[in-house]
């Protein structure tokens, strides 16, 4: 298991293999500055929940590391992510659309963001990644236990490296990133 | 390989693996119109428990899957207790109620995270090691099943209990109604006049170790695989692409016609059905005999996969293909073998097929004795 590249996000911090990278806005409001600064073209990304915006960043910062063609059809790269607080934060916002019988308004756009793995997806989408997509949820953070499924993945033998690690979300303004670009 | 030690289901329809195949082979199905349930403004069809017998400090999830691994575990030897035996929880929204205060006021409110619940589930069973939870929308319990089977080649446990479980709330009940995604009678997967789904309560667990040979009746998880459609988040893909591409990495590993089914998704939603049978077609099965589970069961959710599949070990066992309930003409535009009636089989192994929103789609080759 070889890393290619590793992105670390903090609500206040970004940095790329172990180099910090400039932003001057923190929580949810970085992760759009990120996008605006360093992405853009993707419309999509202003529809997803924090969980997946955060995930997506992190992603797109690893893929420009990498600096291949990107958006090439592929199956040989998967998405293997891991976290604490699941889909908390879509729960919670989706939760208020149906708490109130006078005020109820369940929306498919809000509850589609209730399953952790959605990030998975929107990922594999964008990269047009065809390969597995797994979430995985631990009572907490064990990266020796992460390291071991990851590990175990790669028994696919389709599977010869992938976008893999922590990707957890508590609230809008509070979350962590620290994902790889590995090659098996 | 890795060997099936033991099984159980507990669902509206029994509380063994045995009664509830017996209940499918009858043709029963628990699903039922709720009208006013909880406090929900639309009617639904679903597949509820009347009454869930709750474990101490539990809540209603965490007992159904308590009792069902403790079932299963019981027609075995397994020491819940060793270091080197593991609970893989296969669950998409857990103990989702808890997010209202107003729910179980004596639970812990952090047991809404479904680490936390899989953690209170081991505690209660005297299992040592973490849990690992997977979640992945609606394909979780073929996820947990490879899960296991990689952690047991892998060595990193001896043990790996696979245990899928949800419960039904005014929360999923409400999103998949916003979603227009449920049928308003029983669901009738690839018929013609299918309108939707209807969604299920179950907990299933299937207990799996590494051996060095399989005995002739030892069920053997061959292969499984896990693609994304990389299409749409919640809608199924046009060309079956991820469905396509997990059904084709198992099934290259076997000659068709010794398949005894597929056991599909076939949640009986048009977009769904219409996109397994193009998955299929374009995976040169669709001559293979399929059937699917949901008019029996609803959709179980995190508790599909596995159910699913230990229905279907039964049935090879008895050497029959289940009908699909529900289903009576042909809705879909390739034409696949849908079983509508009992048939005799004499094959040995199965697919077992799941697809869910993300785009993920899932894939397990299963057989008796396992492949030669």
């Amino acid at each position: 298991m070889n890393t290619l590249h590793h992105v670390i996000i903090t609500p206040s911090t970004i940095s790329l293999d172990n180099l910090p990278v400039a932003i001057d806005a923190c929580g949810g409001e970085m992760l759009s500055q990120v996008y605006r600064t360093k992405i853009g073209g993707y419309a999509k990304f202003f529809k997803m929940d924090t969980l997946c915006r955060l995930g997506f960043i992190a992603s797109e910062l690893l893929l420009q590391a990498e600096a291949s063609e990107r958006f090439v059809e592929r199956d040989d790269r998967a998405v293997l992510l891991f976290n604490r607080y699941s889909s908390l934060c879509a729960d919670r916002r989706y939760f208020a659309t149906i708490r109130d019988k006078d005020n109820y308004f369940p929306g498919p756009a809000q509850f589609v963001y209730t399953l952790a793995n959605i990030v998975t997806g929107e990922i594999a989408i964008r990269n047009k990644y065809y390969g597995e997509t797994s979430f995985f949820v631990l009572p907490e953070r064990n990266d020796e236990e992460i390291a071991s499924i990851i590990m175990a993945s790669a028994s696919d033998p389709a599977t010869h490296s992938a976008i893999a690690g922590w990707l957890d979300c508590s609230d809008d303004d509070h979350f962590e990133a620290d994902l790889q670009l590995i090659e098996f | 390989m890795i060997v099936r030690l033991a099984d159980n289901i507990i669902s509206p329809l029994g509380s063994s693996s045995e009664g509830n195949f017996r209940s499918v082979r009858e043709g029963l199905s628990a699903l039922r119109r709720y009208d006013n349930h909880w406090g929900l403004p639309e009617p639904f069809v679903g597949s509820l428990f009347e009454d869930i017998a709750l474990e101490e400090e539990c809540t209603p999830f965490e007992s159904l899957a308590i009792q069902s691994v403790r079932q299963a575990v019981a027609q075995s030897s397994v020491d819940l207790s060793s270091p080197r035996t593991m609970l893989i929880l296969s669950t998409t929204k857990g103990n989702i109620s808890l997010l209202d205060d107003c729910e179980m006021p004596h639970i812990p409110r952090e047991r809404v995270l479904l680490g936390v619940a899989a953690q209170r589930i081991a505690d209660v069973l005297g299992i040592t090691t973490s849990p690992l939870v997977v979640s992945n929308a609606c394909i979780s319990g073929v996820c947990a099943q490879i899960a296991a089977m990689r952690l047991l080649k892998a060595h990193a446990c001896d043990v790996a209990i696979v245990c899928g479980c949800d419960v039904q709330s005014k929360f999923i009940v409400s999103g998949f109604q916003s979603f227009k995604a449920l049928s308003e009678e029983p669901c009738r997967p690839f018929d013609a006049s299918r309108s939707g789904l209807n969604l299920g309560e179950a907990a299933a667990t299937i207990v799996y170790t590494l051996t060095d040979s399989a005995q002739d009746d030892d069920w053997v998880i061959d292969c499984g695989a896990i693609r994304n459609d990389a299409n749409h988040i919640s809608g199924p893909s046009r060309t079956g692409e991820g469905s396509y591409r997990a059904l084709r990495a198992v099934s290259s590993h076997i000659d068709a016609s010794s398949l005894a089914f597929i056991n599909v998704h076939g949640t009986a939603t048009p977009y769904n059905d219409e996109m397994e049978s193009i998955a299929l077609d374009r995976a040169l099965l669709a001559q293979v005999p399929i059937n699917g589970l949901k008019g029996y069961y609803g959709h179980t959710m995190g508790a599909a996969g596995v159910l699913e599949t230990i229905i279907s070990m039964r049935a090879v066992d008895d050497g029959v293909v289940l009908p699909t309930k529900g289903y009576s003409s042909l809705g879909v535009s390739r034409n696949i073998n849908v079983s509508s009636r009992l048939r005799t089989t004499a094959a040995r192994s199965f697919v077992k097929l799941l697809s869910g929103f993300g785009g993920c789609n899932a894939a397990l080759l299963m057989t008796k004795g396992g492949l030669k």
